[in-house]
């Protein structure tokens, strides 16, 4: 009797732990399900209707009248649109390039920093991290904003370098591509500089002592041992910098100019000026395509990684 | 293989190193001879200075006082890259994105060495420690035992004037740590290249080592062979540091001829050791060392009037397979260990725990240290 109780308690505590369990395992999957794949569907379905005056301001994709048969709306025109007005692929090409430009200054300049975080005496290595996080605690629009502030013909950036001489005419700097540069390098630093760091802060000095003993120099042994062995970091900062990037639009509708042709200022434009909803997603589900490439290499590269440390 | 035989000018010469860290005092006015060839020891625990005396000589530890002179030229001027030394390092340090290979050429590489010689060189050192057939495997696709020869071959491949050894065989298990020093040993004959190793295994510094420098707080505590730094220590700290000991504290007596009595509670007729040339007046607090293997147990007393000679009861044996430990307690509370070798099968069973016992030992068994 006694032990048949104990048994019913045992099997009631198993069915618990493997329904916690299941819910832990499950509970990414429908994060994924419900802010991922149904609203992804939900754009795939608006990318193949078409526009209409109406509210929403698309076509059903299937329609069932009372008594006729199941149709289903599905045209490819948005599709065909992209291929054949050169605007959407010059925009998809330029903001490719801006991305990768600005994903190489960011480590021209986020490689010096996490160094010398890494190389910084242990005790304000804390305080550094925070120090690189700061800047989260604004809103990132007010950040972009106070560029325009810097970067304007009359703004500090020139105020300072007409006061110091280096200058006589101001720069032109807001409104171009070269803002854009600097806008998403400010603001996708700490993005290249943290797993940057997180890398470099792990590497085992004797390495450098000895490459040193066997008759490298120091710069030798940077190019040799420190930056093969960052470059899981490197690689990490790269794609965090370069995917949010290619579908930038505040910075380069704030900072950019008329001419800075970018995705996710066209996106814009479809969806809120021309009210064209289809064509704004599938903008978007092509869009998606163009970065899934990037992550899948970046998920492979991090499996790779994983496998070779084990 | 003493250093500086006839006169000529020392292989290695560390005159007056001293190291400072802040208000810490690492390495306190150091002064040795290595000799060419000389495989030669630095033992001491950990904080010692061993270790940064040896990263002096590799160059990543500027001395703060003293010059270290290798074949008479002054170490000091050159960076760790431009001096003609290797250092194998405790962690190993191999390169974790290259191959054996790439590992073991990295030095040759960097000396501009001919690419056909490279290859040439690296296998016949990845041969000298037995490590052919992996030369293509990553350091994480390796065992413990093959990074050691890694690191030992990558030390090796440039012929260095001066190898420094930093606690090589530490990482090992106990059984390919004794292999390796053996194998150590033999490497060490065959390149002929002179060897520091630095170790806080006495066993390991002994088995390898022609001489030991015995490190104490900075300091040199004693420097010599190996057997003459177990049978004649100058110090407590180096007969304790190295082997078991039973120190007896006393005062000296008389000098009797070339020994010196010396009077102690625990012996009745008194303890004897041979004098030494600083040896102590009558009078004088001294201190005898006496290694456990050399007394001698016995059921029955010697003859009475016999120096060296105590009794006692029996409280622990340890039974170690080729030696026992036997832990005898004496009439003033004292305890003394005593090792016997089991040469018989089962011997050595006359003695019991709790068993009366004789303990006696010959005078030159004894060692009178200085309090």
């Amino acid at each position: 009797m006694n032990e048949r109780v104990e048994r019913e308690r045992r099997e009631r505590t198993r069915a618990w732990g493997l329904l916690g369990r299941g819910s832990v395992i499950a509970s990414p999957y429908l994060w994924l399900l419900f802010f991922f794949l149904v609203p992804f569907a939900i754009v795939l379905k608006i990318s193949v209707a078409e526009v209409q005056l109406a509210i929403p301001p698309y076509t059903p994709l299937f329609a069932w009248p009372e008594g006729g048969s199941f149709e289903l709306f599905a045209v490819g025109d948005n599709y065909r649109l992209l291929i054949e007005d050169s605007l959407y692929i010059r925009a998809y090409a330029n903001s490719l390039k801006i991305a990768a430009i600005s994903t190489a200054l960011a480590l021209l300049v986020g490689f010096p920093i996490a160094y010398a975080m890494a190389r910084a005496p242990r005790a304000w290595q804390a305080t550094l991290v925070m120090l690189v996080i700061l800047p989260f605690w604004t809103s990132f629009l007010i950040r972009v904003y106070a560029w325009i502030g810097i970067l304007k013909n009359e703004g500090m950036l020139n105020g300072v370098l007409r006061w110091i001489g280096v200058i006589d005419e101001p720069l032109i700097i807001l409104n171009t591509d070269i803002a854009v540069y600097i806008g998403i390098v400010y603001s996708y630093l700490p993005f290249m500089v943290l797993p940057l760091y997180a890398n470099l802060v792990r590497m085992d000095r004797s390495l450098l002592e000895a490459a040193a003993d066997l008759g490298c120099r120091p710069a030798g042994a940077f190019w040799k041992i420190t930056v093969p062995l960052a470059r899981p970091g490197i690689v990490a900062g790269s794609f965090l910098v370069f995917i949010p990037a290619v579908g930038e639009f505040v910075i380069p509708d704030l900072l950019g100019g008329s001419g800075t042709l970018m995705i996710g200022r066209i996106l814009w434009t479809e969806f809120f000026s021309n009210r064209d909803w289809p064509v704004a997603s599938a903008v978007a589900v092509i869009l998606l395509l163009v970065l899934i490439v990037p992550i899948v290499l970046f998920q492979r590269h991090q499996q790779r990684q994983r496998e070779a440390e084990a | 293989m003493r250093a500086n035989p006839g006169g000529e000018a020392a292989f290695l010469r560390i005159e007056g190193v001293s190291k400072r860290f802040g208000s810490v005092t690492a390495v306190d006015d150091v002064s040795l001879d290595i000799a060419r060839g000389e495989f030669f020891a630095l033992l001491g625990p950990s904080g010692c200075g061993k270790t940064t005396l040896l990263r002096m000589l590799a160059g990543f530890e500027t001395p703060s006082a003293g010059a270290l002179l290798l074949e008479g030229v002054d170490l000091a001027a050159l960076p760790p890259y431009r001096r003609p030394v290797n250092m194998m390092f405790q962690s190993y340090a191999l390169f974790p994105h290259m191959s054996v290979t790439g590992n073991v050429a990295f030095g040759l590489r960097q000396d501009r060495v001919p690419r056909a010689e490279i290859t040439a060189r690296v296998e016949e050192v990845l041969a000298l420690v037995e490590l052919s057939g992996l030369a293509r495997r990553k350091p994480h696709q390796l065992s413990g035992g093959q990074r050691q020869r890694v690191a030992l071959a990558r030390s090796l491949v440039k012929r260095p004037k001066l190898l420094l050894l930093d606690e090589p065989l530490a990482a090992l298990d106990k059984k390919l740590r004794e292999q390796t020093q053996f194998e150590l040993m033999a490497i060490q004959q065959r390149v002929g290249i002179t060897f520091v190793i630095v170790t806080h295994d006495q066993d390991e510094a002994m088995t390898v080592a022609d001489r030991i420098a015995v490190m104490d707080r900075g300091r040199i505590a004693q420097v010599d062979t190996p057997s003459a730094i177990y049978e004649a220590p100058r110090s407590r700290y180096v007969a304790e540091f190295i082997g078991d000991v039973n120190i007896f504290e006393g005062r000296a007596r008389a000098v009797n001829g070339g020994d010196v009595m010396v009077e102690q509670a625990d012996a009745p007729a008194g303890l004897a050791a041979p004098a030494r040339a600083d040896g102590p007046a009558a009078g004088d607090a001294v201190m005898l060392a006496v290694r456990p293997e050399k007394i001698e147990i016995a059921p029955g007393p010697p003859p009475p009037g016999t120096a060296n000679a105590m009794a006692g009861e029996v409280t622990e044996i340890g039974y170690l397979g080729s030696v026992s430990t036997y832990r005898v307690r004496l009439d003033s509370g004292k305890t003394v260990v005593s090792t016997q070798t089991n040469r018989l099968r089962h011997g050595g069973g006359a003695i019991d725990r709790g068993a009366r016992v004789h303990l006696s030992w010959p005078v030159e068994a004894s060692i009178l240290l200085r309090s």
